[in-house]
């Protein structure tokens, strides 16, 4: 096990409740500080398993799962779900924003449960709203020209960019996307990935992408066949996640 | 705390949703509020009808009736007392005054009293107080009538009116006593009793009325001017009941003893006390039934609170997938939801308390007038802040329900949701 690695997994081992199979069964999965490291997984090849055991929101049955140098299962429940808060940032596919919060305060939503990344947005921006106006601008969404609307009228491509720049706030050392270009046309997708790639540069943290558009993989420093890696994929009863 | 923020924007996000179960649980708590205080209010209203007084005398027959006739002027009086047992109660060492209680006469619905100067002197309602005269005095002449406020404003009376009494307690068909019109001479303050529905007369002013009739019909041909009457000794036969007062409270069980083993005549001797809770426990028995089906109500409200939340939670995994992400622990979950609960009851209970006091505040000289019952707005007594609190802790307690669901799939889901 590489310890200053951002993300290891060893022989890490799955199963989801009512299941008679593992859903996942990887032996060896290591990400370096710093990568972009693509992992290419269609449906039901245990994508959404990987990333709730790299989050800590579900434990594996067998091997080690670590994070920027800390071994999960070391963190007792409360203490895992701060660590995610932390040290990762999520970008989903869709969905990303609560209807209820305005654009800011969706931004700052890590800031409420991780102290140390409201502290760091602070350090960087001079306070955490302007951290995250920041990020935003740097993302091509002036809050200005938002003003107070609602961020269930942004567009898909808008509202993807706002969940970069709330996985960003703070900046935590892993940043894990699920598929966040699926819902997106080929020029907002060129966009979005040049955005972010930017920014994770800048931030200097660790991206995780995980998508089934293996045409991605080239623009990125490394990637990895997720139907290859994971010894359960090929079993029939493999489960269908997504 | 930086939960509440959260529940707050998602509540205010599903408004429309949150403005009815909050008004759901207003309209249950108001209710049960009022119901309460009626029963409450009622039953202190009840009580204070007659205070001071020690014993209530009259026919035999039973304790109710002769509270309901002598007190509250409901039902009329089986027999009466005759003059000399009333005179032989008056004159025993225990008895320090009587208040004579002449019925059977009306006025236009309203009872008409006939009673002595004793009555202003010595009945009290209330905590202890004493009639009062709004405008006028007491009566002096025969033909002389003290008006109930109730009487007065409901009848349009002012001072020096002629009023004509009947004979008998209905509102039709009745024989009037017209040929001897009495005079309106004092109007009293309102006590929330039934005095308010009375018209008093003077003892032999009621004498007065029937000297020219027989067997309960007018002797035809027969009028005594009003000049003569009054020269008259009209000296009254019997009384319908007497309150009375003694010098020393711990005498009442004898002279009620004494009263009720008269051998002269059948007598009845009640402690209005004693009488007014036996009363109260027939009437309470509504109140309670009344209280139960609030109560019932309220329990709606909360299962209407706790649906709303159940059913929003499907739509809500999304969201509550995204919290976790952020690193909202599951307990966090858990929290969220259960704070909904909360703020949606504390709401529900403010707005209720709120309609409630409304509701007091215009229904309460409605009832007064209607009903003679005096509702005062009034704090919330410690009685109703337990019932509250007893509300609000059953929201929060069943609030638990969907947000254990939540915290449960949020387990399960992990940080997508799966369908």
């Amino acid at each position: 096990m590489n310890e200053a690695a951002a993300i290891s997994l060893s022989s890490v081992r799955f199963r989801w409740p009512g299941q008679r199979d593992d859903t996942l069964d990887i032996e060896q999965l290591t990400v370096r500080p710093g990568e972009r490291l693509f992992v290419r997984g269609p449906s039901g090849s245990g994508k959404t398993t990987l990333l709730s055991l790299i989050g800590g929101v579900i434990e594996p049955h067998a091997g080690q799962v670590s994070v920027d140098g800390v071994a999960l299962d070391t963190l007792r429940g409360g203490a895992r779900d701060t660590f995610r808060a932390d040290r990762i940032g999520f970008v989903f596919q869709l969905f990303n924003l609560l209807p209820f919060l305005g654009l800011i305060d969706n931004v700052l939503l890590p800031c409420r449960f991780s102290a140390v990344r409201r502290e760091r947005a602070e350090q960087l921006g001079g306070s955490a709203q302007a951290e995250a106006q920041r990020l935003l601008e740097a993302l091509k969404l002036p809050v200005a020209a938002q003003g107070s609307r609602s961020v269930t009228r942004l567009s898909v491509g808008q509202q993807q960019r706002v969940a970069v720049a709330r996985a960003l706030i703070g900046r935590p050392p892993v940043i894990v996307a699920d598929e966040p270009t699926s819902a997106l046309d080929a020029e907002a997708r060129d966009d979005f990935l040049a955005l972010l790639f930017d920014e994770v540069a800048s931030m200097g943290s660790t991206l995780l992408f995980v998508s089934h558009d293996a045409a991605l993989a080239e623009r990125f420093d490394r990637s990895v066949d997720l139907q290859t890696l994971n010894r359960a994929s090929a079993l029939p009863d493999a489960g269908d996640m997504t | 705390m930086t939960l509440l923020p959260l529940a707050w924007a998602s509540l205010w996000n599903r408004r429309g949703t949150a403005a009815l179960v909050v008004l759901s649980i207003a309209m249950s708590v108001a209710l049960l509020l009022s119901v309460e205080k009626l029963r409450r209010d009622a039953r202190s209203s009840f009580a204070n009808t007659v205070s001071g007084t020690d014993l209530v005398i009259g026919a035999r027959s039973g304790a109710i009736p002769l509270l309901l006739y002598s007190v509250f002027r409901i039902g009329s009086a089986t027999n009466n007392i005759t003059i000399d047992s009333y005179e032989r109660i008056r004159a025993r060492d225990e008895v320090a005054w009587t208040i004579p209680l002449s019925l059977g006469d009306s006025h236009r619905g309203y009872r008409v009293l006939g009673t002595d100067q004793n009555y202003f002197e010595h009945f009290r309602h209330g905590n202890d107080q004493a009639l009062r005269l709004a405008q006028g005095q007491r009566f002096d002449d025969l033909f002389d009538a003290v008006l109930g406020s109730e009487v007065a404003a409901a009848l349009d009376y002012r001072l020096d009116d002629p009023i004509i009494v009947s004979h008998g307690t209905g509102s039709v068909g009745l024989m009037n006593h017209d040929d001897q019109p009495f005079r309106v001479a004092g109007i009293l303050a309102p006590t929330g009793t039934p005095v308010d529905r009375t018209v008093h007369v003077s003892l032999r002013g009621i004498e007065a009325m029937h000297v020219d009739w027989r067997s309960g019909a007018p002797i035809p041909g027969q009028r005594t001017p009003a000049d003569t009457l009054r020269e008259r000794e009209l000296a009254p036969r019997a009384v319908t009941a007497l309150l009375v007062g003694l010098k020393q409270r711990r005498d009442v069980f004898r002279v009620q003893r004494a009263v009720n083993e008269d051998r002269a005549e059948p007598l009845l001797a009640v402690l209005p006390g004693v009488a007014l809770q036996e009363l109260w426990n027939l009437v309470g028995l509504a109140a309670r039934a009344l209280l139960i089906v609030s109560v019932c109500v309220v329990l709606v409200g909360i299962v209407n609170l706790v649906s709303v939340l159940g059913a929003g939670l499907g739509e809500r995994r999304r969201e509550i997938a995204i919290l976790r992400a952020c690193g909202a622990r599951a307990g966090n979950i858990f929290s969220l939801l259960t704070l909904e609960a909360g703020v949606l009851a504390l709401l529900g209970i403010l707005a209720g308390l709120l309609a409630h006091w409304l509701a007091v505040l215009v229904g309460g000289p409605l009832l007064q007038t209607r009903f003679g019952l005096v509702l005062a707005p009034s704090l919330p007594t410690g009685s109703d802040a337990l019932l509250l609190l007893a509300i609000f802790a059953a929201a929060l307690l069943t609030g638990a329900l969907p947000a254990w669901r939540a915290y449960r799939h949020s387990l399960a889901d992990g940080m997508t949701v799966r369908l």
